[in-house]
């Protein structure tokens, strides 16, 4: 029997620790890649040469990055076969008329896979699942300690409340598109402003939205096995949006009086006739070149995931691999070892043995 | 069974990342969490390439000029032939659901364990040769160049990897460290990188049809034998056939039950249900494999060695085939066996003959699980049962990875347990079902070689089993998967002695009352039942 004694890596003395090659410039560099486009954008704010750039190139642009990445994205990803039906079952299967099979969770219809894709999309069903082990101490003193698990909803909980807080601050922003603004764009906002804060309402969704970033945020930075995994790829855009969302939410706490402004300048850029930038101030033009820089990033990092997941082919399949076949486009012979050949190897043995032949002469 | 034998137990296993990059890799093989080599003429059996001596810990492995040509071209090939790959290397968002949710990660607390860890390895390769961004700005994307030593690393990491998918479960986007590792299995193939576990069985199972290598004439003498055996317990001589023509059924079961305990009291209960049941079917020398080792190696051994079912079921003119206990198998009848060798339209959608029950479920690929064929007889009382018999032991079910997260074959063996059994305990929720832990062995890692590793990544799957020996007196551990039944007593002797392991049939073989039998006095192992303790 082998003696379990303490893992063997992670052995490194601490004095190997070197900053610019360990996990903490991964935390720093991308905040400070943030940082500076931020004091770009300030700083040419007020410069009238450099208007066009922020005020039409960028935005278009970042739009155009956006719908080309991400049909690029997706055609890349569907040009790629599905050899084989590789659903992950979560539940029953369909088999025995008298046992109950789970239709969404092992779905045996398209339908139900459908159902068990939009179940993922809305509600992050998998993560719901998240359990976290741990070793506790044994039930008398002197026990050794026992592993269990417990329930640990909070990523769920954070990812859920940061992309539906998303969704609604996105949806808000319709207002100043849309002249005159539609009724469903001030259903939301009635819905989603309890009170106000002076002459400006107060978005739930703007504070939630920013809460959860910052619950996203520590929790990378607190887990030491999810900081050492983390790439900047992971802080990047987590810094950028708490950049946007702040930006956005000073604006709109502080600088009410530019509203009239912002929107003339978002209706031209809608209508194709990009309105001026100057008068709209530095603020504006930090969060108009985040929200760009994050669009135009999307399809080329893992934002991308937002059109992945309906793709997924162990989520987006039915279960029931024997009832229906599954058909491999690039399906080609193989090395086999037929029958005939085994035959004549072991003629002389089967015969003895009173195994039934297919010829008894090779 | 040894109550006093002091068992170990395992201590808190912490988790120290090293403080340095995970980027830079790792290339130290710990004792006892590697397999050997596959030997150079398992390789030329099957036709692999770069067939030669090597050894994981030996600085040299011998890589072929253009390795690097070799490696990037096939990930490139399988990333347009596989969307699974494609995607898996682009949606990760590096949540971390996944990361403890690794049977081998919670033993080893190795960070690279992490599922997304692992997958990271492949990742951060795919991004730094292949990807604008990787290229530029190197490990500020994530990327790295491939270089022998981050070939070491996924050699070391992807056999640390049962392929037991757990991690999918739990993923937001069903990403499966069980794909990412074949595949990464796969283009180490191409160098000639495999362990002997998986490669002797797959080579073995290429020659004589199962991975044990088992003759003909060798299957002849094992059937004899249980037969002998059955006769003793139960006073019926019951009479399986070996490549039978005119046989209704071809039963395929993994050859693992044929030679060692305690497998084979799972096949004597097999040959049990199959002779009261009064199925006409039919054993086959040519395909005497359920199991598949090929897919521990690359897709289209996978293929190679599964062909063999249908060619034997085409060849001997049956109506549809029956399969007996095992996991990976039943990942492959179900996910990958009609597709690769299919259609099966010589053979007839499933019926059993007994209760007239249409397999619907099995209707394309017509391969019907035995739990399937059993819990229908059963349900229709075509089975008379005496779980008495079973009354020495206090029974749980250990859910076989792949029938459980690959099929979802879940109620059907506890439907049998618990008319079967008279003290059935399910172990902790989380620990069960789609949340199933690994023995710790699967997809080759059975080897002694690596028992540090077996020992560790079953330590979830032995404290679940602890819990259930202190609460309820737990002295049995049932399950569906050959590899179980070959590894979980290791296991269990190790971390929780005092507790057996039985594959499900073989508790029905103890329970069901044969027509004409005797009054038994031992179960199907020969222990007494009179000393039964209720």
């Amino acid at each position: 029997m082998p003696d379990i004694k303490p893992p063997a890596h992670g052995q490194d003395s601490p004095g190997s620790f070197a900053f610019w090659e360990g996990v903490g410039a991964r935390v720093v560099l991308p905040l400070l890649a943030v940082a500076v486009v931020v004091l770009i954008a300030w700083i040419g704010a007020g410069s009238v040469r450099l208007e066009p750039f922020f005020g039409m190139i960028l935005p278009y642009g970042a739009l155009l990055a956006f719908l080309l990445g991400m049909s690029w994205r997706v055609l890349s990803w569907t040009r790629s076969a599905v050899p084989f039906n590789i659903t992950t079952t979560c539940g029953q299967q369909y088999s025995l008329p008298w046992i109950r099979s789970s239709r969404l969770e092992n779905p045996h219809t398209r339908w139900g896979a459908a159902g068990r894709v939009v179940l993922e999309m809305l509600l992050f069903r998998s993560l719901l699942r998240n359990v976290r082990h741990e070793w506790v101490a044994g039930d008398r003193e002197g026990d050794a300690p026992k592993l269990v698990f417990k329930s640990s909803p909070g990523l769920w909980l954070g990812a859920l409340v940061f992309h539906y807080s998303l969704l609604l601050v996105l949806l808000h922003h319709a207002r100043f598109f849309f002249d005159p603004v539609s009724g469903w764009v001030t259903g939301l906002e009635r819905l989603d402003a309890f009170f106000q804060v002076g002459s400006a309402a107060f978005y739930v969704s703007g504070v939630t939205l920013i809460l959860a970033l910052l619950y996203l945020l520590v929790r990378r930075w607190w887990l030491p096995w999810l900081r050492y995994l983390s790439l900047p790829a992971d802080y990047f855009p987590l810094y950028l949006l708490l950049g946007v969302a702040l930006t956005g939410g000073m604006m709109h706490y502080s600088t009410r009086a530019n509203v009239p402004a912002a929107k003339d300048f978002c209706l031209g850029l809608a209508r194709l006739h990009p309105a001026g930038l100057l008068g709209l101030g530095p603020l504006f033009h930090v969060h108009l070149t985040l929200a760009s820089l994050l669009l135009a990033y999307v399809p080329f990092s893992k934002l991308s995931h937002m059109v992945s997941l309906p793709l997924s082919p162990t989520r987006n399949l039915p279960g029931a691999g024997r009832m229906r076949r599954h058909v491999n486009p690039w399906n080609a012979p193989v090395n086999t070892h037929p029958y005939a050949e085994y035959e004549n190897e072991y003629r002389d043995k089967m015969r003895a043995a009173g195994i039934p032949l297919e010829k008894e002469v090779p | 069974m040894s109550e006093d034998a002091k068992p170990a137990r395992p201590a808190k296993v912490p988790f120290a990342p090293s403080s340095r990059d995970w980027l830079e890799p790792t290339v130290k093989f710990a004792a006892g969490r590697w397999s050997y080599s596959a030997k150079p003429k398992s390789l030329r059996t099957v036709g692999f390439p770069n067939p030669r001596d090597w050894s994981p810990d030996q600085p040299d492995w011998k890589l072929p000029d253009n390795w690097k040509e070799i490696i990037l071209q096939g990930l490139r090939e399988r990333m347009d032939r596989f969307r699974s790959l494609r995607l898996f290397m682009d949606c990760c968002v590096r949540c971390g659901a996944c990361a403890d949710k690794c049977h081998s990660f919670i033993g080893t607390g190795d960070p690279k364990n992490m599922p997304v860890l692992r997958a990271e390895l492949l990742r951060s390769v795919y991004r730094g040769e292949m990807t604008l961004a990787g290229r530029l700005l190197g490990r500020w994307a994530g990327g790295r160049r491939l270089t022998p030593e981050v070939l070491k690393e996924w050699f070391y990491y992807f056999y640390q990897c049962t392929e037991c998918r757990r991690c999918s479960v739990f993923c937001p986007f069903g990403i499966d460290q069980a794909e990412i590792t074949m595949l990464g299995r796969e283009l180490l193939n191409l160098l000639g990188l495999n362990i002997n576990w998986v490669m002797e069985p797959a080579a073995k199972c290429f020659t004589t049809g199962n991975h044990l290598g088992i003759t003909p004439h060798g299957l002849k003498d094992n059937l004899e034998f249980f037969v002998d055996s059955i006769e003793e317990i139960t006073g019926v001589r019951v009479n399986p056939s070996i490549n039978r023509k005119g046989a209704d059924v071809l039963f395929v079961a993994p050859s693992g039950d044929l030679l060692a305990e305690p497998g084979i009291f799972t096949l004597m209960g097999y040959l049990l249900v199959l002779h009261q049941s009064g199925l006409n079917y039919t054993w086959s020398s040519y395909a005497s494999e359920g199991g598949n080792f090929g897919m521990f190696a690359s897709h289209e051994l996978m293929k190679g060695l599964n062909a063999k079912i249908y060619a034997e079921a085409r060849r001997l003119g049956v109506k549809w085939i029956l399969g007996g206990e095992c996991g990976h198998m039943w990942r492959v009848a179900h996910q990958y066996m009609a597709t690769m060798n299919g259609p099966a339209d010589f053979l007839q959608e499933p019926v059993s003959p007994i209760t007239g029950t249409r397999f619907e479920n099995a209707r394309s690929t017509r391969m019907v699980h035995i739990a399937e064929f059993t819990a229908d007889l059963i349900h229709h009382g075509k089975l008379k049962l005496a779980p008495e018999r079973n009354d020495r032991y206090r029974v749980t079910f250990h859910d076989s990875c792949n029938p459980a997260r690959s099929m979802g074959l879940l109620e059907e063996p506890r439907y049998i347990l618990r008319n079967t059994c008279r003290h059935f305990h399910e172990m902790p929720a989380e620990t069960i079902r789609e949340k199933t832990f690994c023995c710790g062995c699967g997809a080759g890692l059975g080897g002694e070689e690596c028992m540090d590793l077996r020992m560790r990544g079953g330590i979830p799957r032995a404290e679940a089993v602890r819990s259930v020996r202190e609460k309820h007196g737990v002295n049995l551990v049932s399950s569906i998967c050959a590899i179980d039944r070959a590894v979980l007593p290791t296991l269990m002797d190790h971390w929780v002695p005092g507790v057996g392991v039985a594959g499900l049939h073989e508790l029905v073989g103890n329970a069901l009352v044969l027509d004409g039998e005797k009054e038994r006095t031992t179960n199907l192992r020969g222990e007494p039942l009179t000393e039964a303790k209720a």
